[in-house]
């Protein structure tokens, strides 16, 4: 245990999905105009999550206009008002940065396969 | 004026509710006893003295076992004083808990710096250094530290290379960002002097302080 979990522990959310890197998500976001909120959906590929506590953070990226785009999102933020698991994926490393450097078909990640 | 004595415990991080991050330092604060109340009168200025931190009378040498002895006061680890307006609304054995701060508030921290050891000029006064590269045999010594016939001497105060660091710190005006009262902790937003486990004592902020009586000043 920790210092400051105790501090932490009053931030941590617990109607977070389990995921891993490799799997695809749906990460809908509370976006504030003015004084309007609406929600914003960012859906891809978890490449990493880091950090422990109330400080761990995940990013996800995705193709979008043929422009890789990559957000970094603290797990435990209240912006994100939900996280919804779409595909799992059957990766072998915890850290998946060599996407960055692939495009196309290669840059895809294999589905899990059910057993 | 304010003032408890604490410890700090580690840093960590808070989210406002629009999804803002804080950085915080834990610190754990009081219960603090006061433990002598000096007066204009009898020592030339006012202030509190606070006590924080159980010790076994064992620890302590006879005088200082003779100023909680002579009180009928427990015996505290550490002594730090407080400069306040009004000695006389302090008792002494009075209990000052982290209550007396709110959200919002802010504070002063003085504490005690990570020693660094004997550190050079780049490190212990940012000077530039040489370059790397390039063939360069001037890498991060100081240079020059004088003329030379006039004054044939190096003038006192010359930044040089030294200890570094062990020395009182404070740092001004930080924002309380939480009180937890029930485990005695506060979260101050920012970092403060010192390792996890330092001792700092918290004082109203000194900028606060001058708005306030500035503000009276202007009312009445």
């Amino acid at each position: 245990m920790q210092k400051t979990d105790i501090i932490e522990s009053e931030y941590l959310r617990d109607d977070i999905p389990d995921f891993r890197p490799g799997d695809t998500v749906k990460v809908h976001v509370r976006v504030v105009e003015g004084n309007r909120e609406r929600i914003q959906v960012f859906q891809g590929v978890v490449i990493s999550r880091k950090g422990g506590g109330a400080r761990e953070t995940f990013t996800v990226r995705k193709i979008s206009f043929g422009v890789g785009v990559e957000r970094t999102f603290p797990l435990h933020s209240p912006i994100i008002s939900r996280i919804e698991l779409v595909t799992q994926g059957r990766v072998r490393r915890a850290k998946l940065y060599y996407l960055r450097d692939r495009v196309g078909k290669a840059a895809k990640v294999k589905e899990k396969r059910r057993t | 004026m304010k003032g408890i004595i604490g410890k700090k415990i580690a840093m960590t991080q808070i989210f406002t509710p629009e999804g803002k991050v804080i950085p915080v330092t834990v610190v754990e604060a009081g219960p603090c006893t006061v433990t002598q109340i000096k007066t204009v009168e009898k020592e030339g200025y006012n202030a509190v003295q606070l006590g924080f931190g159980p010790v076994r009378e064992k620890k302590l040498n006879r005088p200082q076992r003779g100023h909680f002895e002579s009180k009928e006061l427990q015996p505290l680890r550490h002594l730090a004083e407080i400069r306040v307006e009004d000695p006389a609304s302090y008792q002494i054995g009075q209990e000052i808990s982290v209550d007396s701060f709110t959200k919002g508030d802010r504070v002063d921290i003085t504490g005690r710096s990570r020693g660094k050891g004997f550190a050079g000029v780049v490190k212990r006064h940012n000077f530039a250094g040489g370059p790397a590269s390039h063939g360069a045999h001037f890498h991060r010594a100081p240079g020059a530290i004088g003329a030379c016939a006039t004054p044939s001497r190096v003038f006192k105060g010359a930044r040089m290379p030294g200890r570094m660091g062990a020395e009182k710190v404070t740092t001004l005006n930080l924002e309380v960002a939480d009180v937890k009262p029930e485990r005695n902790l506060l979260l101050l937003k920012g970092s403060v002097p010192g390792p996890d486990g330092g001792l700092l004592v918290i004082r109203e902020s000194i900028k606060s302080v001058k708005k306030r009586k500035k503000k009276a000043h202007v009312l009445t």
